[in-house]
């Protein structure tokens, strides 16, 4: 059995026939669309190297059916920003060195960006259980953190 | 690491949507949130000939008053109750216990139907469940009927459920309670709990009028401790008070080793998280 579906991805539309139900998000973004900045990393929803917005919400791209995203917005890390103008967490991880291999960058980005839209980010006990879901074996996660704090304060001052 | 092949339908409606689980003769599988079926999935553990998406029933996804009750739509997610000033002022218990539920991006896709039905023992909202004695309205052939939750939980990641029923919404009594507390401690925020304690409580003239205790992470389903409750009414407060209570708790409950934690280990845990949570409910009773 295929699916027809409708997704836009970083505002652009999609239509894909053909789509068989079993597919998950993360390999429609990846291998159908090409879209390879989504990382995949362990497929059972533990690591967030995956996640992606889906109409504003992040969601774990390999815990999603490719054709549940039908009709749906999906923001990737594509979307975010451009290599010449970055956006304001994306400007705050690499001013505060928040990756080294950059394999759990995109699940990073796409999650700090849900908890600085849900959350006051007041404390770094805060941001640490909003990062709880996203595991990076590099850096500590201590200039994530750092970066989310700076990106939460920047937020602050423009409101 | 791919889901094995599967049929999909996304009916409409709740009715729809029965129909289709009966059609798939016991080898079909519900898809709400799918926080839990898609690993299951994905590691090939289960292999559905059909999945049934509900996310398309607008309908089962609601939070309303009641009377003296809160009900909620079974579609309704995580983070639909976590930010909630229903559920806030309501059922303040349940709200403080959702931001240990799992993670961000988990909670924007997780729903109360689908936690409830994957029973989890370690899960926050059937431990929520028994603590506020609710009442699921599940959905099947021959219509629709209420099952309380503590005849709902029968074991580790087993429920009630015939195979064609489905959760429809869930009911919470709300509590006339002046203090509370909900603690838990897990490996990684966020994570299944190894214990966990929910207290509620209401002062009277001499003592506590009535009292609420359930906890989780410390049997195979979770577990309202109604003797416990009974006892905190019918002695004098005083100094030891949390310790005793403590010790009610932990004797009341066997809990499992595992890799993350010893029973030992948990059930020391329970004690203290239990001497904590009480604490703090009596003295927020006494502020209100």
């Amino acid at each position: 059995m295929t699916v027809k579906i409708s997704v836009t991805v970083n505002g652009t539309s999609h239509d894909v026939s053909d789509v068989e139900p079993r597919l998950l998000l993360s390999d429609f973004l990846r291998d159908t669309l090409g879209l390879t900045g989504t990382h995949v990393g362990c497929e059972h929803g533990v690591c967030g190297a995956c996640t992606v917005l889906m109409n504003g919400d992040s969601v774990r791209s390999c815990l999603t059916l490719a054709v549940q995203a039908n009709g749906a917005e999906i923001t990737t890390v594509e979307g975010l920003g451009t290599p010449e103008a970055l956006n304001v967490l994306q400007a705050q991880l690499r001013e505060h060195h928040g990756l080294q291999c950059g394999f759990c960058t995109p699940g990073m980005l796409m999650t700090g960006e849900d908890m600085l839209r849900k959350y006051p980010l007041a404390t770094d006990e805060e941001i640490r259980e909003g990062l709880s879901g996203n595991l990076c074996r590099c850096t500590g996660y201590q200039n994530i953190v750092a970066a989310i704090r700076s990106a939460a304060a920047i937020r602050r001052e423009k409101a | 690491m791919k889901p094995a092949r599967f049929d999909y339908v996304a009916p409409t409606t709740l009715a729809a949507a029965v129909e289709a689980l009966a059609a798939s003769s016991g080898d079909g599988k519900l898809l709400a949130g799918g926080q839990s079926l898609l690993p299951l999935l994905n590691f090939r553990m289960a292999r559905p000939s059909v999945l049934v998406d509900l996310n398309g029933i607008k309908k089962l996804s609601f939070i309303e008053l009641r009377g003296d009750r809160v009900a909620i739509g079974a579609l309704t997610r995580h983070c639909q109750i976590e930010h909630s000033p229903l559920i806030a002022s309501k059922l303040p218990v349940m709200s403080a216990a959702m931001r240990h539920v799992a993670h961000l991006a988990i909670r924007n896709r997780g729903t109360i139907g689908g936690s409830l039905s994957h029973a989890d023992p370690a899960a926050e909202l059937p431990m929520m469940a028994m603590f506020y004695g609710a009442s699921l309205t599940v959905q099947g052939p021959a219509g629709r009927r209420t099952i309380a939750a503590k005849d709902f939980f029968v074991d580790a990641l087993t429920n009630c459920l015939e195979p064609e029923d489905i959760v429809a919404e869930i009911e919470f009594p709300v509590l006339q309670h002046g203090g509370w507390a909900f603690e838990e401690v897990a490996r990684r925020f966020g994570d299944f709990a190894l214990a966990s304690i929910a207290v509620s409580v209401r002062r009277g003239s001499s003592g506590l009028e009535d009292a609420r205790v359930a906890v989780m992470g410390v049997a195979d389903t979770p577990l309202r401790l109604e003797q416990v409750e009974q006892r905190l009414c019918d002695i004098a407060l005083d100094d030891r008070t949390p310790d005793r209570f403590a010790e009610w708790v932990t004797s009341r409950v066997k809990p499992n080793s595992d890799l993350h934690a010893s029973a030992e280990y948990r059930r020391h845990l329970l004690g203290e998280l239990a001497k904590r949570a009480l604490r703090t409910a009596l003295a927020a009773e006494r502020r209100s």
